[in-house]
């Protein structure tokens, strides 16, 4: 009980709760990317997987929850966190000039809450199907039945330049958020040495921009026409 | 031949009281020596401030030999002014040009108070050393010169730790006017030696505790504090506060 409350009520206890939320939600990132990167697979792969998805709600909706969650851990503590700072310096600088600091590390909120934003339009777009509502009644046949056409879904959106556009955008926020995130998650929770500083930072930067060319791999080629 | 006086404008907060709201105030400092320490030109604005009967500009200075952590100053948005690993008082005029304009603040955090002018109240990192930031020790003989082996590494990694002066510089660069550096260096200091361990975890629990009562804010792990520490005091430090934090709560009963 004392363990739960130093954790969440201590300034130092709810950087461990962002630390560990977001490595989880990095994770699911991680995994979301290599699923939809199937779709280069070719059609039958995308939507065979995307169909074992929907098809087994013992994974799928313990990891709804699980994401639900684990967003809003990190949200309302990163926005508890931020109120908190701003209080901490009621009269500003004249001049604020911020020593040292990255430019990631100081968009941190700001790139966080556009990611947040893009959550909510993504889910209104794919899960929702309120952004393009046809994208929802695509079938195909998959081993004698109907199953949803997730592949002519991801081609038909990502058609229309301007979605794509956002997307695009939203990964480049996703990515300079993750390139600090990803490092300052190892520093919150005391594994950051001196030995391992300078590789974890690498380390952060480099998985963000593996995670951004992935996932922008996707509107890219089917915007080039590369994936039909 | 180099230049060996400068002019300069100073603009300076001043500021009663903790009551009364401060505002920045121009003042010219004429022949200043390049050799002048940054607290000695102050010196000599006050002694004209003083001849002309106003009031002179408040602000805290003890050693003038970079020890004490009684300086301050925010100088042209950066604490301790432009060098690194520097203390006001060892901040020399030749950093400086002919004509500047100087920009003087004071440590800016809720739990600093201005008391008046350039002075804060840091008492509330007293407070935070009164709650742990000792290590308790029964009197009585001398114990021997080496009956407690501390390996050189250990002891170094110490030394780096309880370089801190306590000055609040690191509080007045973060963004978040967080004091983890300072925490952390004390918490490293004393965490790193023999003679820290038993009293570890309570130690962690009650400063942090006491860090979060005053008010500071909370690390988001840019580095400020580290960039403009005269102590040069690393990240490292507050990367293994973070561990003797988390250690200590999940074995708190």
């Amino acid at each position: 009980m004392k363990t739960l409350k130093l954790i969440f009520l201590s300034s130092l206890g709810r950087k461990y709760v962002m630390a560990i939320s977001g490595a989880l939600l990095f994770l699911f990132v991680i995994g979301h990317m290599l699923g939809n990167l199937q779709i280069f697979l070719g059609k039958d792969f995308l939507n065979a997987y995307a169909h074992f998805l929907k098809a087994t709600p013992e994974l799928l909706w313990p990891a709804r929850i699980g994401l639900l969650v684990l967003a809003i851990l990190h949200i309302v503590t990163a926005v508890q966190l931020a109120i908190e700072n701003r209080r901490a310096r009621p009269l500003a600088y004249d001049g604020t000039k911020i020593y040292a600091a990255s430019f990631a590390a100081q968009a941190i909120l700001f790139s966080g809450l556009v990611v947040l934003a893009f959550i909510v339009y993504h889910l209104l777009h794919f899960t929702f199907g309120k952004i393009q509502p046809e994208a929802l009644t695509y079938t195909v046949m998959y081993k004698g039945e109907p199953i949803h056409d997730v592949y002519k879904m991801m081609v038909m959106g990502f058609s229309n330049p301007w979605i794509s556009a956002i997307y695009l955008i939203c990964m480049g926020l996703l990515c300079l958020h993750l390139s600090h995130g990803v490092s300052s998650l190892f520093q919150s929770l005391g594994w950051k040495t001196n030995a391992y500083r300078n590789a974890i930072d690498k380390f952060a930067k480099i998985s963000a921009l593996i995670i951004f060319l992935g996932n922008c791999a996707i509107p890219v080629a089917i915007l080039l026409g590369l994936v039909k | 031949m180099s230049e060996t006086t400068m002019n300069l404008t100073l603009r300076v907060w001043r500021q009663k009281n903790a009551q009364s709201a401060g505002t920045f105030v121009e003042y010219e400092a004429k022949n200043i020596s390049v050799d002048m320490s940054f607290l000695e030109m102050l010196d000599v604005v006050n002694e004209e401030l003083t001849a002309r009967g106003e009031d002179p500009i408040a602000f805290d200075h003890d050693c003038r030999e970079g020890i004490c952590g009684m300086c301050s100053l925010t100088i042209n948005g950066k604490a301790h002014g432009p060098l690194e690993a520097t203390t006001t008082c060892q901040l020399h005029m030749r950093s400086f040009k002919n004509g500047d304009a100087i920009t003087v603040e004071p440590w800016r955090a809720k739990p600093f108070p201005v008391i008046k002018d350039l002075v804060t109240d840091r008492s509330a990192f007293d407070r935070i050393i009164q709650v742990g930031g000792f290590v308790s020790v029964s009197t009585g003989g001398a114990p021997d010169g080496n009956a407690l082996p501390i390996p050189k590494t250990d002891a170094d990694a110490a030394m780096d730790a309880a370089q801190c002066i306590g000055c609040g510089a690191c509080v007045a660069a973060c963004k978040n006017a967080s004091a983890m550096l300072f925490v952390a260096a004390k918490v490293g200091h004393l965490g790193l030696l023999p003679q820290g361990q038993t009293e570890r975890d309570r130690r962690v629990l009650h400063m942090v505790a006491q860090m979060d009562e005053e008010g500071f804010g909370n690390c988001t792990n840019i580095g400020s504090c580290s960039a403009v520490c005269p102590k040069e005091i690393g990240q490292d430090f507050i990367s293994r506060l973070n561990r003797d934090f988390l250690k200590a709560s999940l074995r708190a009963k």
